[in-house]
């Protein structure tokens, strides 16, 4: 196993709900993340899936420090990230970058490109002008632009090429950790497949470790080591990603595979099939919050399951698979 | 730039065509801004950008020019002269005379001073002050969003006028009353355009982004959030210049407004009142003025609001 970078610790985001005017009563929490643990190793990439409005993002912007947690701790190199202040939160602004979902939604319209690209460098650094300049320039370069390009703006860009920008501009510091939120979802597809091309060869280049967000799991596959799949605001299943796609176990994981088209017709299997919507999340089931929709549900899952190492490395929150009952 | 070998080329874009050319050697060169402009919208309101320029801004600025009376002292002989293509009237009244011998036209022009000052002073006054406040409490929301929204409300809800009045009979008529008097009255839109609008930047992934860069609260404030709020700001800026020349000369009929005997357009409109039936040219002419303007002004503003919207230069995308 790899050094870790990034450990993730029970980490939680409850929102407040609240009835009537000027803020009024807390009548209940929404639990946007519940309880997240992971670790994210040197240069690797962790990929997070699951449906939309399972918690992701709001995991993703725990671990970027733009929302505080309610619970848990998120530690980059043992140093617990929502402590850090002065020198120190300059290190983890420089350290962690991100790319979001949207490319026409993350680059201001009325900044030259060269001024977005270069942002993270002058406000974390003193640097000269020329030198600022130099790096813009090579960063572009990096990812597959060129230097004069720096004099556009946003707008005079396809997508691809903005979400390209977006990069540049997250790996002008050479970061250790990039937290990609959807990087290609917006995108069409043969761009996906460059972009995904462009940051799996910037990793083997810079050592760069992701933090992948995604619903899309082909693209997962192709740029993960490892997988969490979560559900409702909590883990329920994580491994290698051979573990995962090969051998899952959690139903909802084979559910969520099954409703993924076969690359062959021939191939097409017995399905495990989720029925329903996701719960509200006002009120979601007790125990196991997969449980109203689970095809396997027996009695036991009105209890909180454990999760359980079912393999080396591969963790599933179920009670099939509790040893006194499997 | 160095000289490249390769043509540049996008790769599938449409309308780069629009603000980029290439050079022979095949270097971008963004086309002048005239050509982008007439380019990006060939509707320009030409008929209002006209009327604002010849009836409001250029008598403004070269009243002692282009006037040959005195706009204050007429000659008691030549009043309630008529314009010049009625009976009775000269071509050294072209408008005509009030009951003081005043000429009209010399009055207008420097009425279009008087408003031309005023609603530049206090949209001056209203836009700092407002969207100061306004980015402030969208940005930074929680109690100092609440006393703003609080101060928001409270002032829309003053009825102007009545206010004008109280201070007017308080502490008298000048100038500087009733530019205190509006720009009191019109910050509170600056302000609620601008806080709506920064709540909305605020939660633009540009800005999420440019908190993960590290970048200041107080320079994400100015390099990102303002800039993006810039264009309804200058909408919002042309829109109330009308609403202030309209105000001012509200107040100035009422006799609330800028003290006789200077020629402001309300105060003219109000000495032609009572003989309105007889000398309707005393009235006419200034609440012509009003007229004309108040609906360029708008005019003018509904376009520039579509103009700088940034969709608008990104047609045919996402």
């Amino acid at each position: 196993m790899a050094e870790p970078l990034m450990v993730v610790e029970s980490l939680s985001k409850h929102y407040p709900v609240s009835e009537g005017q000027y803020g009024g009563r807390t009548v209940g929490y929404v639990k946007a993340v519940d309880g997240v643990s992971f670790t994210i190793e040197k240069g690797r990439t962790l990929a997070l899936v699951g449906e939309s409005g399972c918690g992701k993002t709001t995991t993703a912007r725990l671990v970027l420090r733009l929302r505080t947690p309610t619970g848990g701790t998120v530690k980059l190199e043992e140093r617990d990230v929502h402590q850090l202040s002065g020198a120190d939160l300059k290190w983890f602004r420089t350290s962690v970058q991100a790319v979001f979902q949207d490319p026409w939604a993350s680059l201001s319209p009325r900044m030259r490109v060269r001024d977005i690209v270069a942002e993270p460098l002058v406000a974390n650094h003193r640097v000269s002008k020329d030198e600022v300049r130099e790096r813009v320039g090579v960063t572009l370069e990096k990812v597959g632009m060129q230097r004069w390009q720096g004099d556009l703006y946003p707008h005079e860009f396809s997508g691809g090429q903005r979400q390209r920008v977006a990069l540049a501009s997250a790996l002008i510091t050479e970061p250790r950790l990039l937290v990609l939120d959807e990087p290609v979802s917006a995108l069409d597809v043969s761009v996906q497949a460059q972009v995904m091309n462009l940051l799996k060869d910037l990793q083997a280049e810079l050592g760069t470790a992701f933090l992948l967000i995604s619903h899309d799991l082909a693209t997962v596959r192709y740029v993960a080591d490892h997988v969490a799949v979560m559900y409702m605001g909590s883990i329920v299943e994580s491994g290698s990603v051979d573990q995962i796609f090969e051998t899952p176990r959690h139903p909802y994981t084979r559910g969520l595979f099954d409703a993924a088209l076969p690359t062959h017709p021939r191939n097409r299997t017995e399905k495990l099939e989720i029925k329903g919507e996701m719960p509200s999340p006002l009120n979601p089931p007790t125990g196991c919050r997969f449980r109203t929709r689970c095809p396997q549900v027996m009695s036991i899952c009105e209890t909180v399951p454990e999760t359980i190492e079912v393999a080396q490395g591969h963790r599933v929150a179920c009670h099939l698979f509790t040893p006194e009952w499997s | 730039m160095s000289v490249r070998n390769q043509p540049a080329r996008f790769e599938s874009d449409t309308d780069e065509a629009l603000e980029l050319n290439f050079d022979i050697q095949g270097h971008p060169v963004r086309r002048p801004w005239w050509k982008v402009w007439s380019k990006r919208n060939n509707r320009v309101p030409w008929v209002s950008i006209f009327v604002v320029l010849f009836v409001l801004v250029l008598p403004a600025l070269l009243a002692d020019v282009i006037t040959t009376h005195d706009p204050l002292r007429g000659v008691l002989a030549d009043r309630l002269t008529p314009p010049f293509w009625m009976e009775g009237g000269t071509t050294t009244y072209p408008l005509g005379t009030d009951k003081q011998g005043r000429d009209i036209l010399t009055r207008l022009i420097y009425g279009a001073r008087i408003s031309l000052t005023v609603s530049t002073i206090t949209i001056l006054i209203g836009a700092v002050v407002g969207s100061t406040l306004g980015l402030l409490a969208g940005y930074f929301g929680g109690w100092v969003d609440r006393f703003v929204s609080w101060l928001i409300d409270t002032f829309l809800s003053l009825p102007h006028v009545l206010l004008a009045l109280v201070i007017v009979a308080a502490i008298g008529p000048s100038f500087v009353t009733i530019v205190a008097i509006i720009a009191v009255t019109i910050w509170a839109s600056f302000a609620r355009q601008v806080r709506g609008e920064t709540l909305s930047v605020r939660e633009t992934e540009y800005v999420a982004r440019a908190h993960v860069a590290g970048t200041t609260s107080w320079r994400i404030l100015l390099r990102h959030v303002l800039p993006n709020v810039a264009n309804t700001l200058i909408v919002l800026a042309t829109l109330q210049v009308g609403v202030v020349i309209l105000e001012e000369s509200s107040l100035s009929f009422i006799g609330a407004g800028i003290p006789r005997p200077n020629p402001s357009w309300g105060v003219m409109v109000a000495d032609g009142r009572d003989q309105i039936l007889i000398s309707w040219w005393i009235s006419f002419f200034p609440g012509l003025c009003i007229l004309l303007v108040v609906l360029s002004l708008n005019l003018l503003g509904d376009w520039l609001r579509d103009f700088l919207d940034p969709k608008m230069r990104q047609r045919g995308r996402s």
